[in-house]
């Protein structure tokens, strides 16, 4: 049943990847064709001011949240799997699960803190960019 | 291809040997077979044996394709050496060695009991929840033709291990379960008759079971018989998410329609002989 489970979650957090990736790349990436979500229209989408204006919004703070969650448990599952398959003793799979755990979960916590801080810091230093990227998500999606 | 069915052209055969006992590790032996069309790889060792070195060994029985016992790795590709012809496979070379993925007793002789034991682990047969009704059944069970299609296909596979030779996962993972045992669990998962779905689901779904199957579907590219393993790894792979997820249809094993001799015979259909044993 573990395996199913894991198994299970590894393979919505690949559909989760493949739509917060994908709006990533929309945003980001396809940003000078798309602008959405750019607060500030004039500036390219990865400018600092675009940048801040998201970080102010919570729906992109706890997307990347998401998609960080979401891109090391499948990354890492991927990779147990992989190491799984070169006939490891019973002990050091164990081991090698409980290594991964630790690792995820920490990378998961420093990440989140990142992005809750950046969150706090343009929400906090101006309200106005927040205001306008609230605006901007009401009226854009 | 071949029109001229006379036709005899010489075709070297390297045949991998080895003698675990006594060899190091495995050599190469090259063998000139005089080839007509239609003959098979098996019938191109036995020349050998008979006519150039009588000491090689490989296992056959039925040379028709029934009893699994002449998978071989021919040309690269796991194949029966009984239904595999020469011609089909080779212009004027062809290797022949033993199933990777297993050890080798001799010469072309892997050893398959890993996988005889992995199959046997799965409870490979109709599972009633009557231990006295399953040793010495008093009634037929119902089952619709389209029941039985739902597992006909992996009834035709006959243990020959091509799709184990096959398979990536376990080349690098000895405990994977492997496409033959797994293919055997649905086949008595989705029998109507069986109850022993859940035991065989958690010994699938273990650390080294359908999930480490990555579907490359080599097992069901080279599996003589037409089985297809890969498919019924992904079935299994769907009934274990649905019922971690609480989403499967539940079904009991269907019931017994009736004791021997209750039922009635269709007329058309004429009365069987009387029992020669346990009358
Ligand atoms: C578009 C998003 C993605 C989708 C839809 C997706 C889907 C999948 C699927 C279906 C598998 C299973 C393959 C198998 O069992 O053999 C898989 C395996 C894997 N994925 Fe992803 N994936 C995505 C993104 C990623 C990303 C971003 C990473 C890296 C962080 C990643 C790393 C892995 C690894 C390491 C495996 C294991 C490979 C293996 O089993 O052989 N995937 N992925
Ligand atoms: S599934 Fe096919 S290849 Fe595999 S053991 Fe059965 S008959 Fe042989
Ligand atoms: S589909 Fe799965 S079982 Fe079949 S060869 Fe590939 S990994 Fe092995
Ligand atoms: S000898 Fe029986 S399958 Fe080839």
């Amino acid at each position: 049943m573990r395996e199913t489970k894991y198994w299970t979650w590894f393979m919505a957090a690949g559909l989760l990847i493949l739509a917060l990736l994908g709006l990533h790349m929309v945003v980001m990436h396809l940003g000078s064709l798309t602008h959405l979500f750019a607060a500030h229209p004039d500036q390219p989408s990865v400018a600092q001011a675009n940048s801040q204006a998201r970080d102010a919004s919570l729906f992109f703070t706890l997307s990347y949240v998401v998609l960080l969650g979401a891109g090391l448990f499948h990354g890492l599952y991927g990779l147990r799997v992989v190491v799984f398959e070169l006939s490891l003793k019973p002990a050091a799979e164990k081991a090698l699960s409980a290594l991964l755990l630790v690792v995820g979960l920490g990378l998961f916590g420093l990440g989140t803190y990142a992005a809750f801080a950046a969150h706090g810091r343009a929400a906090g230093a101006s309200p106005a960019v927040a205001s306008v990227a609230g605006a901007s998500l009401a009226g854009r999606s | 291809m071949w029109e001229n069915v006379a036709e005899v052209r010489e075709v070297a055969f390297h045949v991998t040997r080895f003698t675990p006992e006594r060899d190091v590790k495995p050599r190469v032996q090259t063998f000139q077979v005089p080839v007509r069309a239609g003959m098979t790889v098996l019938e191109g060792l036995h020349y050998i044996k008979e006519n150039l070195d009588s000491s090689l060994v490989w296992r056959y029985s039925c040379r028709m394709g029934v009893c699994g016992s002449c998978g071989m790795l021919l040309n690269g590709r796991p194949g029966l050496a009984c239904n595999t012809q020469i011609f089909d496979i080779a212009g004027t070379d062809l290797t022949v060695g033993p199933l990777p993925n297993f050890d080798v007793v001799r010469d072309l002789i892997p050893d398959l009991v890993p996988m005889f034991s992995k199959h046997a682990g799965l409870r490979p047969h109709v599972v009633r929840e009557d231990a006295a009704d399953q040793d010495d059944p008093a009634g037929e069970y119902f089952q619709t033709p389209a029941q039985l299609e739902e597992f006909l296909q992996f009834t035709y596979c006959i243990k020959c291990a091509c799709c184990m030779a096959a398979c990536p996962t376990l080349a690098t993972d000895a405990g994977y379960l492997g496409p033959m045992p797994l293919a055997q669990v649905q086949r008595y998962n989705v029998d109507t008759r069986d109850g022993g779905r859940g035991e065989r689901l958690a010994a699938a779904g273990a650390a080294h079971g359908v999930f480490r199957c990555h579907y490359a579907g080599e097992c069901s590219r080279v599996c003589p018989k037409g089985v297809d393993p890969a498919k019924a790894i992904q079935h299994l792979k769907r009934q274990l998410v649905l019922d971690y997820l609480h989403l499967a249809r539940r079904q009991k094993p269907c019931a017994k329609q009736h004791g021997p001799g209750k039922g009635t015979r269709d007329p058309q259909i004429p009365a069987s002989p009387p029992r020669t044993i346990g009358a």
